[in-house]
């Protein structure tokens, strides 16, 4: 019963401040997106050299394991030390978090693309270049899209604590809650979106993961 | 020259793989319109020795001569798409609708949209598949039908050499025999070369009219079938062979002149009848073959047209019947069993190239070799029997 007066008060946070709500989560998901798509910039390039010079592959990816394992307080502050204050540390804190699972899911796609299809593609005379675009990527891009759906869930966790270094987005919500005596509303305003933005993507990303599936049923179906 | 052009050549080619041979010595010539058969064991060099063909390994040693020229003057992606490919595990593009495997080639080689789906459409026919099959994807196909479009999609571009790395050998043995009957075809009428490489004897002396025969990565033989089944180089060619075809080889190239009985009763045109039926009587016979004086077969009288038109002063030249069937005795002895097996003929008097009668081949001396074909070919030189066929001599028996 303690709860009810306690939805009541979202429900009123909700109505009264829905326009700096919204433009938080805009803020929250730009700042998550912006830090996966460095990641992906860098992260899908680097995979698919790995993989045609796979002997890089285990060290570069076991750099990338280490990163991961620095927990995400930790490297926000190291990172704060370099860029100091403000939304760029967090946007360089996700793009290292996104780099390991981009990385490994591409390195991964690419060397899980049947052999023979690459050599029947390369025995009908692909350059190099056309094999990428033509069969290697199109085959390894739903193993991509899982990469980079593992790491946009986890950068959306990650961008709330960012708010500690005044980054701003839906943290922010929750970071002034537990200042608040009486923040649980304010907790919660932030925390439920923080959530289903993360849920929804998840889903999201994980449609256009099975349209990317290689064997191609479910492309007949549009 | 435009009958049998070179279109590739290896001269002393050898790969080498951190100092250990997967193939060495090489020279081998392929023509146009040729099917050619790399067989051999597992890991004897037939891949490696097709693959330099496409450039998908180079030489380490040695020139390859495509169409006149060294391979190595042509750009390999360019060399590629003039040569079809086939390998054995699908190689379909998995992502790819049938229509869009098909035109890939072509796609690459950037022709019109227009003239890719006319080429899809011409293709799945030959493929014997529906046309609707042109939309769906590879996983929506069986084993075979992938196959076939694997094979027909290596022709999309007119290509006119297709390389083929065992491409039946995950099919089922009817599946198989089909799609040889299909690639057989389209070698056949599209006057296609085609490289084969295949562990399958069957295979090979089904499709090939040029078997390359490789061991530990050297060619053992290369010849056509025929002249590997006459003369196998050495045991190995042998084994790879085995015993029966051997066997059914050596019965296929058996001549009338090798199992003809050389002494057939016979009678010259001016004998009387009466002397026409002591002969009969001194062979155990019912029929005499007829001969003028100097040996030339003109026909044959039977007992029964003796009794029918006896009378003392008729002689042989008034009743013989000339209607009879012979054979030279260089002819296959093959294409004469079936004659006189199925339809029914007791003998068949044999002749030299002017009409002279040298000997006669009996249903009993045939039925001797197929025997021999069924139980072993250790009795092969026996049929020094009778002048004249059993068949024959029950008959006199009767009379
Ligand atoms: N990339 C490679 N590195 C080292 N050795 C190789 C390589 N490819 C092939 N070989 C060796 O070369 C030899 C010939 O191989 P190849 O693939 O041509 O045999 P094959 O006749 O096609 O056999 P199979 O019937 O099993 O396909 C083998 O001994 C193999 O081990
Ligand atoms: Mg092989």
């Amino acid at each position: 019963m303690a709860n009810q007066p306690l939805w009541n008060q979202l429900v009123f946070y909700f109505t009264h401040n829905g326009m700096y709500l919204l433009e938080q989560f805009g803020r929250h998901f730009l700042i998550s997106f912006y830090g996966v798509l460095l990641a992906a910039i860098v992260g899908i390039p680097l995979g698919i050299y790995m993989a045609n010079h796979f002997h890089l592959g285990d060290f570069i990816i076991s750099i990338a394991n280490v990163i991961q394992t620095v927990p995400s307080l930790a490297m926000l502050s190291i990172i704060m030390l370099w860029l100091g204050l403000g939304v760029n540390t967090v946007i360089v804190t996700i793009f290292l978090y996104s780099l390991l699972p981009i990385l490994k899911n591409t390195y991964t796609g690419m060397k899980n693309v049947d052999p023979n299809t690459i050599d029947s593609a390369k025995g009908m005379g692909m350059t190099p270049f056309q094999m990428l675009y033509m069969v290697k990527l199109p085959l390894a891009m739903s193993v991509i899209m899982s990469g980079i759906r593992t790491a946009m869930v986890v950068a959306i966790g990650n961008t709330a604590i960012g708010a500690f270094v005044g980054a701003g987005g839906l943290g922010d919500l929750i970071i002034r809650g537990t200042n608040a005596t009486d923040g649980a509303p304010l907790i919660l305003a932030g925390a439920l979106p923080t959530a289903i933005m993360a849920i929804v993507t998840d889903l999201v990303i994980g449609l256009l993961q099975k349209h990317f599936e290689p064997t191609g049923y479910y492309k007949t179906e549009e | 020259m435009a009958t049998a052009k070179e279109i590739v050549s290896f001269k002393d080619v050898a790969k080498i793989y951190r100092g250990r041979a997967a193939v060495t010595d090489v020279n081998i010539t392929i023509k146009e319109g040729e099917f050619v058969c790399f067989i051999g064991t597992s890991g004897s060099g037939k891949t490696t020795t097709m693959r330099m063909i496409n450039r998908m390994l180079e030489p380490t040693k040695g020139t390859i001569i495509f169409k006149g020229k060294n391979i190595k003057k042509y750009d390999p992606v360019k060399l590629r798409r003039t040569i079809g490919y086939v390998i054995q595990n699908n190689g379909l593009m998995p992502h790819m609708t049938i229509k869009d495997n098909i035109t890939l080639v072509p796609k690459l080689l950037k022709w019109s949209q227009e003239k890719m789906d006319q080429k899809a459409r011409e293709l799945i026919k030959l493929a014997e598949l529906p046309e609707n099959y042109l939309d769906m994807f590879p996983a929506e196909l069986s084993g075979g039908q992938q196959q076939r479009i694997g094979v027909v999609r290596a022709l999309a571009a007119d290509q006119d050499i297709i390389l083929m790395d065992e491409p039946f050998g995950a099919l089922d043995p009817i599946t198989r025999d089909n799609l040889q009957d299909l690639v057989k075809h389209l070698q056949e009428t599209l006057g296609k070369t085609i490289v084969f490489v295949t562990h399958d004897m069957d295979e090979a002396l089904k499709l090939a009219t040029h078997i390359v025969i490789l061991d530990g990565g050297k060619v053992i033989q290369d010849d056509t079938p025929d002249n590997i089944l006459q003369h196998p180089a050495n045991n190995f060619v042998k084994n790879l062979l085995g015993e029966e075809r051997l066997l059914q080889a050596q019965q296929d190239t058996l001549s009338v002149g090798d199992i003809m009985s050389k002494n057939p009763a016979h009678i010259t045109l001016g004998k009387s009848l009466s002397e026409a039926i002591w002969e009969m009587s001194r062979h155990h016979v019912d029929s005499l073959l007829v001969t003028d004086d100097s040996k030339k077969l003109k026909g044959y009288i039977d007992l029964e047209t003796i009794n029918d038109h006896y009378a003392k002063d008729l002689s042989v030249s008034d009743i013989y019947a000339n209607n009879l069937i012979k054979v030279r005795a260089n002819s296959y002895l093959r294409d004469t069993s079936e004659r006189i097996l199925k339809q029914g003929y007791k003998y068949v008097p044999v002749v030299d190239s002017d009409n002279t009668l040298i000997g006669i081949v009996t249903r009993a001396s045939l039925v001797n070799v197929v025997f021999d074909a069924i139980w072993g070919k250790d009795e092969l030189e026996n049929p020094e029997d009778a002048n004249l066929p059993a068949s024959i001599t029950e008959g006199s028996e009767k009379a």
